[in-house]
């Protein structure tokens, strides 16, 4: 079985055919890097993934269950969970508040209209905020965090939600090299229960983490393999610099 | 996290520090309560009579901040729920009973169902798209009202509603209005306050922050605003019980839009999301309207309308604000 299979996805904007046509298949427990060029439909495939925008046609199958038309709530609860490209998370709160949201939701126990002493939350919620490296910033306001920490704590929001499959959109983007670095280690320790799929710009952080690769260009899968293949691949340095470009793109 | 910590009214509102210390905080609550319990002992029945006005509309106040403040809906047809409370609850009293509890009830549940009925449009949209909505539901709620004039008495109003009855004795007195009120009020404004700071409201406050990202973690949203909207439409169904025990007369403005714009107002100048503010809006709010209108030659609201002007150049965060510095540099 497969944790993550997309068969034929497309969606257009007006005339622009954003994603055209994809097939995907992600395998339980992979580390599955999606990149490509700006514009070639990393994040609106994404988005159709996750269901927070609609697929005009194709499927998307979660773990084998066909969830095309279930929306982005009912796929986060079937063990789907995402981390935002900009860090998208509760101006209001302080960082142990907004795990402890995810955490509540994802725990078992109803949401209960009345105060609570939550006591197993708050426990989980700092877990999660240590594992993400934010252990002793759990009560500094969200809007006080650094970029960097605002990425740590999506990845701490994710992780609460006890995600099968987890989607991280250029979870490095903006972070300075020792917190990518941080963020790689975190990344790396996961268990292998969890699958993860990710859009990323810094290459190498790609070929230091992903077990497989899938190439987007102009909306369509250009090559799916194993990063060594990836690397070698004529179509793909095309794509990135141009048929004329002769310079290196992955350093070796 | 919003900072609710002690219904103040106006009384001994000025003592109130939101981020004081929980035993501090829970010593101001008793003392406001206190005061406002024996204010009708040292008051002239008039004074007694606005009061109660004020806590009428409070609470009034207090179940919209639930929908600006803490999950971020600005409704302007909130008086709909409001008006149907009181129309409710004084049918209820005119050909059934006037005995306590059941007044208050029809106004609870007719409120609350007024708002199941209309909200689940409302609650799909959000921003400026619910304002506008909720101004079209309040004002088709309002025709609802005139047209129907077998019940609700039509742009007559609604006369002749008994005083309520508390143990089978009416409520002879501004006095015992006055208590009456305050006693609703206070269990009003706990429930919203209870609401507010539990796990569910957490989930609200996230909602206004930031919905798509509540989406993603798995909270389906709009069941969510669908439910606060119903519960805010009842507390105001209370609101509007208390209206139709304190006037016993109910009209149509009672349910228009300009109740439903002065309410707002109340928790725009209060400072949304504390609901202690709501508070101190409402108040301001009646005694420009009510008790200064009328020596200004009923250009009262050209004061409201100035003092609205004021508040959102220097408190933007309205009264809450000035000792909460809520707002966490960014």
């Amino acid at each position: 079985m497969t944790a993550l299979r997309c068969t034929g996805l497309s969606r257009s904007f007006g005339a622009l055919r954003a994603v055209d046509g994809v097939d995907l298949t992600v395998e339980p427990g992979a580390r599955h890097a999606l990149i490509g060029p700006n514009g070639a439909g990393k994040s609106t495939l994404f988005r159709l993934v996750t269901g927070t925008l609609k697929a005009h046609t194709g499927r998307v199958e979660l773990a084998g269950r066909d969830v095309t038309r279930l929306s982005d709530v009912a796929r986060c609860r079937l063990g789907m969970s995402q981390t935002m490209q900009h860090a998208s998370l509760f101006g209001s709160m302080t960082a142990a508040e907004t795990v402890a949201l995810a955490v509540a939701r994802h725990d078992g126990g109803r949401i209960s209209p009345l105060p609570r002493r939550r006591c197993a939350v708050r426990a989980r919620a700092d877990e999660l905020l240590a594992e993400v490296g934010l252990a002793d910033r759990g009560d500094v306001p969200v809007p006080a965090l650094s970029h960097g920490e605002r990425k740590q704590l999506e990845v701490a929001l994710a992780l609460a939600c006890r995600p099968s499959l987890l989607l991280l959109d250029e979870p490095a983007a903006g972070m300075s090299p020792a917190e990518s670095a941080r963020l790689l280690a975190l990344l790396t320790a996961l268990p292998k229960e969890i699958t993860v799929l990710f859009v990323e710009h810094d290459l190498d952080l790609v070929f230091s983490l992903a077990d497989s690769v899938t190439v987007l260009h102009l909306g369509r899968v250009l090559l799916s393999g194993k990063p060594d293949e990836v690397r070698s691949s004529e179509a793909v340095r095309e794509a990135y610099l141009g048929a004329g470009r002769r310079e290196e793109l992955f350093l070796p | 996290m919003t900072a609710v910590q002690a219904p103040a009214v106006p009384g001994g509102a000025a003592a109130v520090t939101p981020r004081a210390p929980r035993g501090r905080a829970w010593i101001v609550t008793v003392a406001v309560v206190a005061v406002l319990a024996a204010v009708p002992l040292f008051l002239a029945p008039f004074a007694t009579t606005t009061l109660t006005r004020i806590l009428v509309f409070a609470l009034f106040a207090v179940s919209l901040d639930l929908l600006v403040g803490v999950t971020g809906l600005p409704s302007l047809g909130h008086a709909a729920y409001f008006g149907a409370g009181a129309y409710a609850a004084g049918w209820v009293s005119i050909h059934l009973t006037a005995q306590a509890p059941v007044p208050l009830l029809v106004g609870a549940g007719v409120g609350a169902l007024a708002a199941a009925l209309t909200g689940w449009i409302a609650v799909r949209s959000s921003g400026v798209f619910f304002l506008m909505l909720t101004l079209a539901i309040g004002e088709v709620v309002q025709q609802l009202g005139n047209t129907w004039e077998s019940v609700t008495g039509g742009a007559n109003g609604l006369t002749g509603i008994p005083s309520v009855r508390v143990a089978g004795a009416p409520l002879a007195n501004a006095g015992f209005t006055y208590w009456y009120v305050l006693a609703v009020f206070l269990i009003g404004f706990a429930l919203v306050w209870l609401v507010a700071r539990s796990p569910f409201g957490a989930a609200l406050r996230g909602i206004r922050d930031n919905e798509p990202r509540m989406r993603a973690i798995g909270y389906p949203t709009s069941l969510y605003k669908y439910a606060v909207f119903v519960l805010a439409g009842g507390v105001a169904g209370v609101a509007g019980s208390l209206l139709a025990a304190q006037a016993r007369f109910v009209a149509l403005p009672d349910m228009g839009f300009v109740t439903a714009a002065f309410a707002l107002l109340a928790v725009v100048i209060g400072g949304a999301g504390s609901l202690w503010g709501a508070c101190l809006g409402a108040a301001l709010v009646i005694l420009v309207r009510d008790a200064l209108g009328p020596s200004l030659g009923g250009h009262g609201t050209l004061v409201l309308g100035a003092v609205f002007v004021l508040v959102v150049y220097l408190l933007p965060r309205g009264a809450a604000g000035v000792r909460l510095p809520r707002g966490r540099s960014s």
